[in-house]
């Protein structure tokens, strides 16, 4: 048996992502045209000009691509587009059952936001010739998620929103910094795991099965982890506590290969939910609105669960129809709970399906962490991925009563704009590294060999960065 | 709004979600990159004189004008493929780049050997003058070009043999 190992160089696969964002639109103003159908009778009249700017929107990214990152992957845009595209049907659904119209509609500001997300990515793209520019700024980026981190902690600029301080307000502009700050955290991580995995992983004592690693290599790490996780505790953000701890571990799994990793991680959660079941009452209030959303006592509590549960029950297999149902009962149906809604007036057959968009969403992130050859890319790839899925994890586990209800937001979907802007520019993190992946070496087949200088003869390294 | 029309909309809306997602499942299915290992079903085991028979001819005709099969000639030619011959990975064959072949266990080698006596950067091969070579990176257990172990970069030739670990390399053309 012969075996031949060749390198097989992609198509770049433009013109399908072009047919699949254009697939994309059409099922938004589908959804768009059916809820006003229902709710006024008559076919929007902005279907056109918003139509019109959505379908701009995503045809300039694309063209972007095609110019500055030929060979990125095809999915990942679509699949972004149709995301994002439902979640403002949905939140112009409400609006319209608020009689929030116009200009003061939720709708009308997420679109801004979406406008303003593209136009960073855009720019990311652009600017951001090669994913591993990033590595030059792995301590910069530590620097710099602490402090966005701790900026809702600074006196006037912070800001108290239903219990959590992780606001930030200037002037008529309110944002989440905490939700960029996993942005810098994962360059920082990533950065930091490719050059110390191999000491983490080989060097340190061995007790029992697992093998742990010496404290000079893991401190910085475990120092940064704790301070992170404890920082948002203190700002009573329990979902991106839990967010943060998952990125870390898996990310330190995925660096590593140690299994010992995970069950580290396992025993300081359980430690962590047990020192929090004592001490902060309103996780308790949280565990027993999981355990029991109908009890008297917990819907005089919040019947937000409770309503939420019903929403999806009423929904049943094709769902109420958009425009039909009544998601607008449940608080935060716009944010937390936009899975809900969606799966009151989409079904089962809608909420899998948005379900299976995530999973498609996550399996591109993975697939290029596999493909791309640097350590960093590969590590980069993997925790931006992961963060998008472990959000989706505790958003919908927690709306479907899987896991406690921790405010996460649904990514992509949910009303607010930091959110939205942060998660664009993972996708676009993810297509620039894709392009990375998937881009054919240059090479000429073997035939005679020219003198190559020493520093070319890297085959699986050529660094060369502008 | 008759209702006939809203449930076709409702319907069609789930219809339309899910094609998008068939459809990009359709895309999945022939969205490959990276490496292709192919397999030629030919016998003897890397051991038959079975040197590239994509193009045998290209490579004579550009290298040497030599007629192929006589050893001792074609020992002399440039090589342009490389070939495990023994060990885990024993088959493989893989083509010699223009800009080198690093062979090792890190999974960022060219070459990745599944072997417990190789290191993880091995040696690689390089060509320069016109001629390939090969240099050890520093490796735990030596690179052995025939039976001397390696301790500068050396010329390497058509049908020498590299030992690494316990997997015998085999340079063909």
């Amino acid at each position: 048996m012969i075996t031949t190992v060749e390198r097989v160089a992609p198509s770049t696969r433009r013109g399908v992502e072009l047919l699949l964002l254009l697939v994309a639109i059409a099922i938004v103003l589908l959804a768009w045209v059916s809820v006003d159908l229902t709710r006024t009778g008559a076919v929007p009249a902005q279907i056109v000009p918003v139509g019109g700017g959505l379908l701009f929107l995503a045809v300039v990214v694309h063209v972007v691509l095609r110019w500055r990152a030929a060979y990125a992957d095809p999915l990942l845009l679509p699949l972004t587009t149709c995301l994002n595209g439902l979640g403002l049907v949905m939140i112009h659904r409400l609006d319209l059952a608020r009689n929030k119209l116009g200009a003061d509609g939720d709708a009308y500001r997420q679109l801004i936001w979406t406008a303003l997300a593209v136009a960073l990515a855009v720019a990311v793209l652009v600017v951001l010739r090669d994913h591993r520019i990033l590595r030059r700024f792995t301590y910069v980026s530590m620097a710099a998620g602490f402090a966005l981190l701790l900026l809702p902690l600074v006196p006037l600029l912070g800001q108290t929103v239903n219990g959590s301080q992780i606001w930030i307000r200037v002037g008529p502009l309110s944002f989440q910094p905490g939700e960029l700050a996993k942005i810098a955290l994962a360059i920082f991580f990533a950065g930091y795991l490719v050059q110390t995995r191999d000491v983490l992983s080989l060097a340190g004592r061995r007790i029992l099965f697992f093998t742990f690693p010496r404290g000079r290599d893991l401190g910085p790490i475990l120092v940064a982890w704790l301070l992170a996780v404890l920082i948002l505790v203190f700002e009573k953000d329990l979902g991106s506590a839990l967010l943060f701890f998952g990125l870390f571990v898996a990310m330190l799994y995925v660096a590593t290969e140690r299994v010992s990793w995970i069950a580290i991680g396992l025993v300081l959660f359980g430690l962590a939910v047990a020192f929090a079941l004592s001490t902060f009452s309103h996780f308790q209030t949280r565990v027993d609105l999981w355990l029991d959303p109908f009890s008297p006592t917990s819907l005089r509590r919040s019947d937000q669960l409770a309503n939420g549960l019903w929403g999806m029950a009423a929904g049943g297999l094709t769902g109420t129809g958009l425009g039909q149902g009544r998601p607008w009962l449940t608080s935060f149906a716009e944010s937390d709970f936009i899975f809900a809604s969606l799966g009151e007036e989409l079904g089962l057959f809608g909420t899998v399906a948005i379900l299976v968009l995530y999973l498609l969403f996550v399996e591109r992130g993975v697939r290029t962490a596999i493909g791309v050859r640097d350590g960093f890319g590969k590590l980069l790839a993997i925790g931006l991925t992961f963060s998008v899925a472990f959000q989706v994890f505790i958003v919908i586990g927690g709306v479907t009563r899987v896991i406690p209800l921790t405010g996460l937001t649904t990514p992509f979907m949910s009303l607010g704009g930091s959110a939205l802007l942060a998660n664009w520019i993972i996708m676009t993190l993810l297509l620039r590294i894709s392009d990375q992946a998937r881009r054919p070496m240059a090479e000429t087949p073997a035939a005679a060999p020219q003198s190559a200088a020493p520093g070319a003869a890297e085959a699986t390294q050529v660094v060369r960065l502008p | 709004m008759s209702e006939l029309t809203l449930t076709l909309l409702r319907l069609g809306l789930l219809v339309l979600l899910w094609l998008f997602i068939f459809s990009i499942a359709g895309v999945l299915r022939s969205d490959i990159y990276g490496t292709r290992v192919s397999r030629r079903s030919q016998r003897g085991s890397g051991r038959a004189p079975t040197s590239s028979p994509a193009r045998p001819a290209a490579g004579a005709a550009t290298v040497t004008p030599q007629p192929q099969g006589r050893s001792r000639r074609a020992a002399k030619r440039v090589p342009t493929s490389l070939l495990v011959t023994e060990g885990p990975l024993a088959g493989t064959s893989l083509p010699l780049r223009a800009s080198g072949i690093v062979i090792g266990r890190n999974p960022e080698c060219a070459l990745v050997v599944d072997d417990d006596y190789a290191s993880g950067r091995h040696c690689r091969l390089y060509a320069a003058d016109g001629q390939w070579f090969v240099e050890d990176l520093g490796s735990t257990n030596g690179t052995f070009l025939g039976r001397d172990r390696l301790t500068q970069p050396r010329p390497v030739q058509t049908g020498s043999t590299l030992r690494i670990g316990r997997t015998v390399l085999e340079l063909r053309s």
